[in-house]
């Protein structure tokens, strides 16, 4: 099992272990990056979890979600200090009722009418007890779901509003967490911790009185044990957490090995690599539970530790208290129950430092989310922003556009200090179809992401039918842009669903005949329920080439003077795209165009091609124009330089 | 369950000692009360005696320190034990799905496969935990605490039996009412979770149809339906406390009204009144203790359910019945020899059907065809990804399941479709080719599949550290990387299934030229969607719907077989030949 080199070990440690987290800022970083830079710095791993910044600007946020159920907050609290009273009345009076047991001076008949009473009355206080606890969970479980909601609804709103920059810095497993981890631990702390804090330190202060109205000496010796208590609880705590954070270095390091493994484990097979990758898993899994070992042991013996030194308090009370009992008159029934304070004593104790954690936990997730919350959202529409429509979809008070779109010395980088495009100037004439040609990371897409404003331009105007882009109400110029992606992805719903994304009022007739436009009436016709059949998570049981199809209709049906094809046929074969094709022209007829293509083929009958090169303007014309020009195009065309 | 106790017996002791020390720490609770009655009622009311006091009061301090030694060595024996049951099923667990065939793969999710190697197993790991150090403590609490109540005093002990069954009774009910409704809600979260993903990967579609409102109004529903589900759910779970408080309370007022009657006719002392009470307090703590076991131990049998399903799986492919294990891959020969094959055993459709094939040694193959005609099916039965349903496959004229599966593919060298490159650098990759190559043959084989350039190009060249998946080179690059690593191992037999897609066509023809001058040998089986990838191999066979339909140089197809005329013409009207 060990033939694997002690170097190799420390590689496979540093290399998982590290990565996890932060694998999705390299990502983003990769993308932003200039290429042929190599890969950059790894950042150090940031903790998930971890103490917030700011503990009281995010607890007085979170309360703020709690809204209009503020008013049930008081009542919650006095049904938990009715409730921990309560527990600690109920035992209090066990002890008028034991010494009147054991009270010499009373008849046998006496004794039985307080017996009575004092069980009517402890019955009263357990009634009351148990109504507040019942009350209190229930209030809280309704204030800490309805926060959820408002928090979740506010958070997920924002991502709405977010720019596409944010969502190209963020990876969805990153933005999903804040959904579920995060907004876990803080509807955790809600419904148990908070309360159970409040609870814990209430039952604390009530039997350090009821201790001291008891016997002030028995009080004194068990005040001077809590710093041990305090001690050894902080000492395990401390060391607990220590292992803790190590274990869980171990426990990505080993997920991190797992989730790379099997997302290629094909690749593994083929180069019969089983073996080298169960050792070097065997070396990582054992190291984790060599962590493992240490950090759960330290947290697992907190229970016992502080339990058991409590049941030595215990001893400790029960013999000084007896000993009173003999020489200073303490009664017997006020020894039983200080005995039962003496062994709960503790348990406050370790309750409120392993609730400390929860709660630190679950702030620092609030933090993550409010930091989500509080990102810039997309630029305001300036008030005198204007509408635009279309001649197929009229509107009043909307200004009519054919489709004329114009870049204008645009220059934009997506941070401020690397330029992604220079100068770049384009006409395209209503109807016209306009092609980019160029290199990965040329600037193709990003032009058209310009178009709609997906992205703010640094210099330079886009103009649509004369108007600049930045003076359109910003929903309006998207509604009026289709797009066709090349990543086709579908919505879980029904076919007809699906298309009618593209807009939202469109008859169940204007669907199909979108369809048609698209393509793609037939195969739909041949799915089991038609128009109906619902598509599973991303519609994983259509062909790729038919969930393009769904795509083209989708735009089809949005009657949009302007479109966007970004590689919509790259990833299928040729037939298939012949296919699509024919979908595509009759989609373009009368819309102004953009197409990006990695394919020539698809590009050649435009009105324009134009060539981009590093972020500029090279060559550009039509199809023959170009290849007269024997430039940068022909070359391409004719497979004399590289493109990639 | 059986095939578990192999991962229990290097751990034996402690699954015994761990209980058996908790058990200790059980029982002092149990006595302790005992004790203190003995104070009270010989010590303070009889005796009146400070020494017997004292001399309880050591065996009471004598008692808690043997219960800290049990529960802390309890806690640490359930860990050692837990923690290596854990990590030997999650090797062995790793073990079998590095043995599992593609079929295997194809069977589960990566994302299902990885859940259960990391949370199923941690899932199992805490309740063992969890098992060991409550399951017998709970009950011997429980047990003890019931057969000392009896001792001290039955009649009493009665009355606490009673209302045990209600209790059990109402923990019942709350786990049965409750479970379904937590069902329903896990539904609910799953709906939200789906919503909020879609979104998210979708939002470039949202935006640019500005459907934020409506995505908002989705998602506002699925919001309002979670709460509603939660709080039905937590509506039963809530009661738990209040019952089990409200059972404790009845039952120390009975236990004090009986005992209390008993104690005034002098037929009980106060010190075994004081100890009852104590008792139902424990039996009671116990009793809760027992439920919770019960409610983790059903999520985690969940999870074991789902190991099982990977221990379960049979591995459809391996090379325990090959004849000739030691044979190795010498010329590259390949024939397909009436070959039928399909995917799933109870599909009526043929993947691939009736395939008759001969590749010679040395010779270059092209094989066309559109998506989902059995291009990729067709080559990965020649390093036995999968095994043929009807006829057989020939490598050097010996079928393919007599050689052992580290030989074959040893000499069957494949790039897959979808490449995959491992954290590490540039160089690691490559060798996985072959791990005792030097760098100056990296360089070389680099070059070949025209990686060479770029990799010089950066920063730390063969040293670059590339992230999880290989996130930091271009889809291209990556294409060349894994044909560089492949064509180190320099198999006999060399198949490029669409591996230079990505790469542009000139790139693409060096590529080709480089394997067919410096590594003239080796049999190249390359398939292609450009027709242009091929056009100049030694045979091209075209598939279409599972069958040839035709086999021959370019030149001759272009004539005689329609469906390759049909592609041909569908690349050459719009795309210029080099």
């Amino acid at each position: 099992m060990s033939s694997i080199s002690e170097e190799r070990k420390k590689v496979l440690l540093r290399r998982y272990g590290n990565q996890n987290i932060n694998s999705a800022k390299n990502k983003t970083a990769e993308i932003l990056r200039p290429r042929g830079m190599g890969p950059g710095p790894r950042g150090p791993k940031a903790m998930q979890s971890g103490k917030p910044k700011n503990v009281y600007a995010v607890i007085r946020r979170l309360l703020s979600y709690i809204g209009k159920d503020k008013i049930k907050i008081p009542f919650v609290f006095i049904c938990v200090i009715l409730s921990s009273l309560a527990a600690l009345g109920g035992s209090y009076l066990l002890r008028p009722i034991i010494n009147n047991l054991v009270y010499e001076g009373k008849t046998a008949e006496e004794k039985l009418i307080s017996l009575i009473l004092g069980l009517l009355t402890m019955a009263g206080i357990y009634l009351v007890g148990v109504l507040c606890t019942y009350l209190q969970q229930r209030i809280m479980v309704k204030i800490s779901q309805n926060s959820l909601v408002n928090i979740r609804k506010e958070l997920f709103s924002k991502i709405q509003k977010l720019p596409i920059k944010f969502h190209d810095t963020h990876t969805h497993g990153e933005i999903m967490s804040r959904f579920t981890n995060d907004l876990d631990s803080v509807g955790q702390m809600l419904n148990n911790s908070l309360p159970q804090i409040f609870s814990g330190i209430m039952t604390l202060i009530g039997t350090v009185i009821l201790m001291f109205v008891t016997n002030w000496i028995l009080a004194l010796v068990l005040i001077l044990t809590i710093p041990i208590l305090i001690y050894a609880g902080s000492t395990i705590g401390k060391k607990s957490r220590k292992y803790y954070k190590e274990q869980q270095q171990a426990l990505g390091a080993v997920n991190g090995y797992i989730e790379e493994n099997i997302s290629g484990l094909k690749v593994v097979k083929v180069f019969c690599h089983e073996e080298t990758a169960v050792e070097e898993f065997s070396f990582l899994s054992d190291f984790l539970r060599s962590k493992q070992l240490k950090a759960q042991f330290f947290g697992g013996i907190m229970g016992p530790v502080m339990g058991n030194l409590s049941q030595i308090i215990y001893a400790l009370i029960a013999t000084v208290g007896g000993i009173l009992c003999l020489v200073a008159n303490f009664d017997i029934g006020g020894l039983a129950i200080f005995t039962n304070y003496a062994r709960q004593f503790a348990r406050p104790i370790s309750e409120l430092s392993m609730q400390m954690n929860t709660i630190f936990a679950a702030l620092a997730g609030a933090e993550r989310v409010f930091e989500i919350i509080d990102e810039q959202s997309e630029r305001k529409d300036p008030n005198n922003a204007v509408e635009i429509c279309a001649k197929t979809n009229i509107k009043k008070e909307a200004k009519l556009v054919k489709g004329e779109v114009v870049l204008k010395n645009v220059t934009f980088g997506y941070t401020s200090d690397s330029i992604v495009l220079k100068n770049i100037n384009v006409v395209a004439k209503p109807g016209q179809k306009i092609a980019f040609v160029g290199s990965t990371g040329a600037g193709k897409t990003t032009i058209t992401n310009l178009i709609n404003r997906f992205y703010e331009i640094q210099k330079g105007e886009i103009l649509i039918d004369g108007i600049n882009i930045k003076n359109i109400k910003k929903d309006s110029l998207r509604s009026n842009i289709a797009m066709v992606l090349q990543d086709t992805h579908l919505f879980s719903g029904t076919v007809k669903e699906n298309i009618r994304y593209g807009r939202l009022d469109a008859t169940d007739e204007e669907v199909i005949e979108a369809a048609k436009i698209a393509n793609a009436h037939s195969f739909i016709e041949r799915l089991p329920n038609g128009y109906d059949t619902v598509l599973e998570g991303d519609g994983a049981n259509l062909s790729q080439g038919q969930r393009q199809l769904l795509n083209i209709a989708r735009a089809a049906i949005s009657k949009a003077p302007i479109l966007i094809l970004d590689e919509a046929t790259s990833s299928v074969d040729t037939r298939t795209e012949k296919h699509i094709q024919e979908g595509l022209e009759k989609l373009m007829q009368d819309r102004t165009t953009f197409v990006i293509a990695h394919r020539l083929s698809t590009v050649r009958n435009s009105d324009l091609i134009i060539v981009l090169e590093q972020g500029e303007i090279i060559e550009q014309g039509n199809h023959k124009e170009l290849l007269d020009m024997k430039g940068r195009y022909y070359q391409l065309y004719t497979g004399a330089v590289e493109l990639d | 369950m059986k095939q578990y106790l192999k991962y229990a017996k290097p751990y034996l002791h402690a699954f015994i000692i761990g209980p058996i020390l908790i058990i200790i720490e059980s029982i002092g609770e149990v006595i302790m009360p005992l004790l203190l009655s003995h104070i009270i009622d010989y010590g303070v009311n009889y005796n009146k005696s400070v020494s017997y006091i004292i001399l309880v009061g050591i065996a009471m301090v004598f008692t808690a320190i043997c219960m800290l030694a049990g529960g802390v060595g309890g806690a640490y024996f359930a860990i050692k034990a837990s923690s290596g049951f854990a990590n030997d099923l999650r090797k062995d667990l790793f073990k079998k799905i590095q043995n599992f065939s593609f079929s295997n793969i194809d069977q589960y999710s990566t994302g299902s496969l990885i859940t259960r190697l990391t949370n199923d197993v941690t899932m199992i790991q805490n309740m063992l935990q969890m098992m060991l150090r409550m399951a017998l403590r709970a009950p011997s609490m429980f047990i003890g605490a019931i057969i000392m109540a009896f001792i001290l005093n039955w009649k009493l002990a009665l009355v606490i039996m009673t209302i045990i069954p209600f209790l059990v009774l109402a923990i019942y009910l709350i786990i049965k009412i409750g479970f379904p409704r937590f069902t329903a809600m896990q539904k609910k979260l799953d709906a939200l979770n789906t919503v909020t993903q879609e979104n998210l990967t979708n939002i470039r579609v949202v935006k640019s149809f500005v459907r934020e409102k409506y995505e908002e109004s989705k998602f506002k529903k699925a919001n309002i339906e979670l709460k509603d589900k939660t709080l039905h759910a937590m509506k039963v779970v809530i009661f738990t406390l209040p019952v089990i408080t409200l059972a404790m309370n009845i039952t120390t007022l009975a236990v004090v009204w009986f005992g209390g009657r008993q104690v005034i006719i002098g037929s009980m002392t106060a010190g075994v009144l004081t100890a009852f009470v104590n008792y139902v307090v424990r039996i009671l703590m116990a009793l809760m203790m027992m439920s919770m076991v019960i409610l983790n131990s059903s999520r985690a049998l969940a999870s074991l359910k789902r190991i099982n399903e990977v221990f379960n799986t049979e591995i459809d492919l391996s090379d325990k019945t090959a004849s000739r294990k030691d044979k190795i891959i010498q010329q590259g020969k390949v024939e397909f020899k009436n070959v039928y094959f399909k995917y799933y055993k109870n599909n009526k459709k043929w993947v691939l059907e009736n395939i008759n094939l001969v590749i010679n040694p040395g010779e270059v193959v092209g094989i066309i065809g559109s998506t989902g005609s059995g291009k990729s099916s067709l080559i990965q039965l020649i390093p036995r990804l999968y095994d043929v349903d009807k006829g057989e496959v020939l490598v050097d004229d010996i079928n393919v399941k007599e050689y052992s599966l580290k030989n074959l593919r040893d000499g069957v060298g494949i790039v897959l479709q979808k490449n995959v490159l491992f954290s590490g650098t540039i160089k690691e990759n490559i060798k996985w080719g072959n791990e005792n190559a030097d760098d100056n043959t990296v360089y070389k084989f680099a070059e070949y599949a025209q990686a060479h350039g770029f990799v010089s190009s950066f920063k730390h060249g063969y040293e670059t550290e590339l992230g999880q998946g290989g996130v930091n080179v271009s889809g291209g690059q990556k294409q060349r990387l894994s044909i560089a690593r492949t064509i180190l191992k320099r198999p006999k037999i060399l198949i490029l299934d669409d591996s230079t897609s990505a790469v542009d066509t000139a790139t693409e023809r060096k590529i080709r030229e480089n394997l067919r001058t410096e590594l003239k040998d080796m049999t190249k089986i390359i398939i292609a969607q450009r027709i242009s990838s091929v056009i100049d191999a030694d045979k091209i066979v075209v598939i279409d719907d599972g069958k040839i339909v035709g086999l021959g140089k370019h030149s001759e197809l272009i004539n005689s077989c329609e469906t390759y005329k049909e592609i041909y013409y569908s690349q050459m009207d719009k795309e210029v030949t080099a």
